[in-house]
């Protein structure tokens, strides 16, 4: 009991921080789960991670809302009539999202909120009102980082405004996401870039894409995760190639026996995972989300996560020169393509009887890391500092950006001086969905709000945090871990070249 | 075939005209400016070999009387150019259209276009034609950087090749201009007129020099006389900065912020619609 006392004792945990880790700490405390041998040495090697969700699945990892439902029918269960107007309409989201929970306990979806919301914008300037505070509230309530609020791909008058309060509020919380499509006027494109340029929000999802793979009732949820509206996501665990490919004799070693062998395990685990969560945890059956059709179980996927293909690759070939490795030779990386063209191909062997929007599969995801990964790179990414000219860099991307319909994303820094010349961003992020980029991230050196690894966290928390003072975002301690441990703020400073 | 002496391209730049350009310097100059922050895109090589003493990494050399540069193992450290005594580059490249084009491949998906600059582009007049047509088929646009010295009009074909000018009024004083860059500025007013007048003409572009050069009477001049072609043109006002100036021909300061905003409030006061401090 020495980790509870622990945690009871810590003066750097907000109280509300307290409570959320005492309940990890008490579903840890049971094994419900049964896990085989093989499986348990992969988790306990580090090559299959469930990312702390816990040991008994009690929720779906991330729940993805119909709000319109919602603001079309109020709710029953909370009492709420449908809103009249903006006040009532954000007043009753904001009541919501105190009820969806996720992994987090947090809601990691807020809805196209700009959709949703610009049918109540009449005056003009009373809806600013109504939406500064609304995210203001978002920002101080929902304290982590991996809420997510979507906009586009259509120009509103609400999306405006929700981008100008951005700017104004200049806050971490919620992530923001413009869904670019070839009809999304430059304008808005223009004014979401200078946005970004400011307070590192929103990022740009290639909205062709994922309509095309998961249809036009599609959301960005937590860092950049694709997923159906009306349904979500019950686990996403990952795999570590990184640490995988040691165990490898060779690369043919690697892609023909140890990657199915760890593949077919880690479905195994997510299955079990699942099967509690459906079959024990009883939330599909009591949640008021499900009965008032906020949410519907076939609306529901898993994601099949993976990180480290960089280090995957590189260990394979035994790539020390910068020349030979991967991001910087053609050879590391079609290596690194036949790598996912393999997972792809072992994981949709994989059935799961109730992942029924992706017909009993597992979509893939390239998850960007934990706090405490060291010399493993996010996802598919080119590690820090060792990123190649910006357009090498996004064509790279795009190699393997098709292959991951639940998330997979880069991040750019650059220097301050391109906010006079924002074109000059978005003629970059036009090439990168032209080429077949999934999703892109910016910001500028100057910026106090930083896009860590996919979440968004203030330089000016984690300085808090480091001096031991508390702060309200409990992302914050992640971003320092992934500061110190992954060099997250050195990125490539892209600069005229 | 054409060739262009090519000076350096660099392949995203962000301060060469509107949007994200892949901007091509081309060698040669027929100003001699004081301020000039590139000087060693002046002249055309003299391959006296001195920068082949110098080079760390020996990839300069001399061969049948001709300097040389082995680029693979350059680590551009510019030791060639701080040595040169002519105002040039070792490290210019003789290319086709073709090659140039070869070159934007790679950032084509990610431009809006390309800007042709220098030394003073339009002394290469028949490349910059044929590249900026050959840009043009691609659904790129071409942007000329230019000192103003050479006729733009008259030419119907190099009209039609490039899309926009961005013309750097230096001086709006004879001598004054002639004593900053050796040349008088006739040429540069009629290219101003001319361009202006059949809407070509993207910006006009002033460096503001302390102690050098009558700032305020350039600026009120120059944005009256803008004003009057059309308020809407931008009128950039750019900071005397010394960085790859020749400090031991000019003596200047940056100017402050405060002359700067004092200089801007000038132009907006003449009529000027779009004027940038930067």
């Amino acid at each position: 009991m020495d980790n509870i006392l622990k945690i009871i004792k810590d003066t750097s945990l907000t109280y509300e921080q307290k409570v959320l880790t005492l309940a990890k700490a008490a579903e840890n405390s049971i094994k419900p789960l049964n896990i085989d041998d093989e499986t348990q040495k992969y988790r306990e090697e580090g090559v299959i991670c469930d990312l702390f969700e816990g040991n008994a699945p009690y929720r779906p990892r991330y729940i993805v809302p119909d709000y319109e439902v919602f603001l079309k029918n109020g709710s029953k269960f909370l009492g709420l009539e449908p809103p009249k107007n903006i006040w009532e309409a954000v007043n009753s989201l904001l009541i919501l999202y105190k009820h969806v929970p996720s992994i987090t306990s947090f809601p990691v979806y807020l809805g196209n909120i700009d959709t949703i919301l610009d049918r109540f914008v009449e005056d003009e300037e009373e809806a600013y009102q109504a939406i500064k505070l609304f995210l203001l509230h978002i920002d101080r309530t929902i304290t982590d980082s991996f809420c997510h609020a979507n906009i586009g791909p259509e120009d509103t008058k609400a999306g405006r405004l929700i981008l100008k309060a951005s700017r104004e509020l200049n806050a971490s919380i919620p992530n923001l996401t413009l869904k670019y499509s070839q009809n999304t006027p430059d304008d808005l494109a223009l004014d979401s870039i200078n946005t970004a340029l400011v307070t590192a929000k929103p990022s740009f999802a290639n909205h062709e894409m994922f309509v095309g793979e998961l249809g036009e009732d599609y959301s960005i949820a937590s860092c950049y995760n694709g997923l159906p509206i009306g349904g979500g996501n019950f686990t996403l665990v990952r795999l570590n190639m990184g640490k995988l490919a040691p165990m490898a004799k060779d690369t043919e070693d690697f892609i023909n026996n140890l990657l199915p062998d760890a593949v077919e395990k880690m479905a195994g685990y997510m299955d079990e995972r699942i099967k509690f969560l459906m079959e024990e945890s009883g939330y599909f059956e009591s949640s008021f989300l499900v009965k008032e059709g906020l949410i519907s179980i076939d609306r529901f996927t898993s994601m099949f996560g993976m990180v480290g293909l960089a280090d995957a690759v590189n260990h394979l070939l035994g790539a020390k020169d910068q020349k030979a490795r991967f991001g910087h030779s053609k050879e590391a990386d079609d290596l690194g393509v036949r790598i996912i063209e393999k997972l792809e191909e072992e994981v949709n062997k994989h059935h799961n009887p109730y992942c029924k929007f992706s017909d009993g599969k597992f979509l893939l995801h390239a998850q960007v890391g934990i706090d405490t990964d060291k010399g493993i790179a996010p996802g598919c990414r080119i590690p820090i500092g060792e990123e190649p000219e910006i357009w090498d860099h996004i064509k790279h991307c795009a190699l393997f950006h098709k292959f991951f319909p639940t998330g997979i994303g880069d991040i750019f820094r650059f220097d301050s001086t391109v906010k006079r010349n924002p074109q000059y961003v978005l003629d970059i992020m036009k090439g990168a969905m032209k080429v077949g980029m999934r999703y892109i991230s910016f910001y500028t050196s100057d910026s106090d709000v930083v896009r860590i690894t996919g979440y968004l966290v203030k330089r000016s928390d984690m300085e808090k945090l480091e001096r031991g003072e508390q702060v309200l975002n409990g992302a914050a301690v992640l971003g320092l871990g992934a500061v110190k441990n992954q060099h997250v703020l050195d990125r490539k400073e892209r600069k005229d070249a | 075939m054409l060739k262009g002496l090519v000076n350096k391209i660099i392949p995203f730049s962000s301060v060469d005209g509107p949007g994200n350009r892949t901007a091509i310097f081309l060698q040669g100059c027929n100003f001699n400016c004081l301020y000039c922050h590139n000087p060693e895109t002046i002249n055309l090589c003299s391959n006296c070999g001195i920068c082949t003493k110098v080079c760390p990494t020996q990839c300069l050399y001399i061969e049948n009387g001709i300097v040389r540069w082995y680029k693979e193992n350059c680590k551009e450290c510019d030791s060639c150019l701080k040595a040169c005594k002519s105002c040039s580059s070792p490290k210019t490249t003789f290319m086709t259209v073709e090659d140039v084009i070869k070159a934007i491949e790679k950032t084509r998906p990610f431009i809006s276009g390309i800007t042709l600059s220098g030394g003073e582009c339009m002394l290469q007049k028949e490349f910059v034609i044929e590249l900026c047509e050959a840009v043009k088929k691609l659904g790129l646009t071409a942007f000329i950087d230019s000192n103003g010295s050479i006729p733009f009009y008259g030419d119907h074909r190099l009209i039609e090749a490039i899309d926009m000018v961005m013309l750097d009024v230096k001086s709006f004083d004879k001598e004054e201009h002639k004593m900053l860059t050796g040349q008088d500025n006739e040429m540069v007013f009629k290219n101003m007129e001319y361009l202006a007048s059949i809407n070509k003409l993207y910006e006009i572009r002033t460096v503001i020099v302390p102690g050098v050069l009558i700032n305020e009477r350039n600026v009120d001049k120059l944005s009256k006389r803008l004003a009057e072609l059309n308020p809407n043109i931008k009128y950039k006002l750019i900071k005397y900065r010394p960085i790859g100036v020749r400090t031991d021909i000019i003596k200047s300061s940056v100017p402050t912020d405060e002359m700067m905003e004092k200089l801007k409030d000038i132009a907006i006061k003449n009529g000027c619609k779009d004027v940038v401090v930067i």
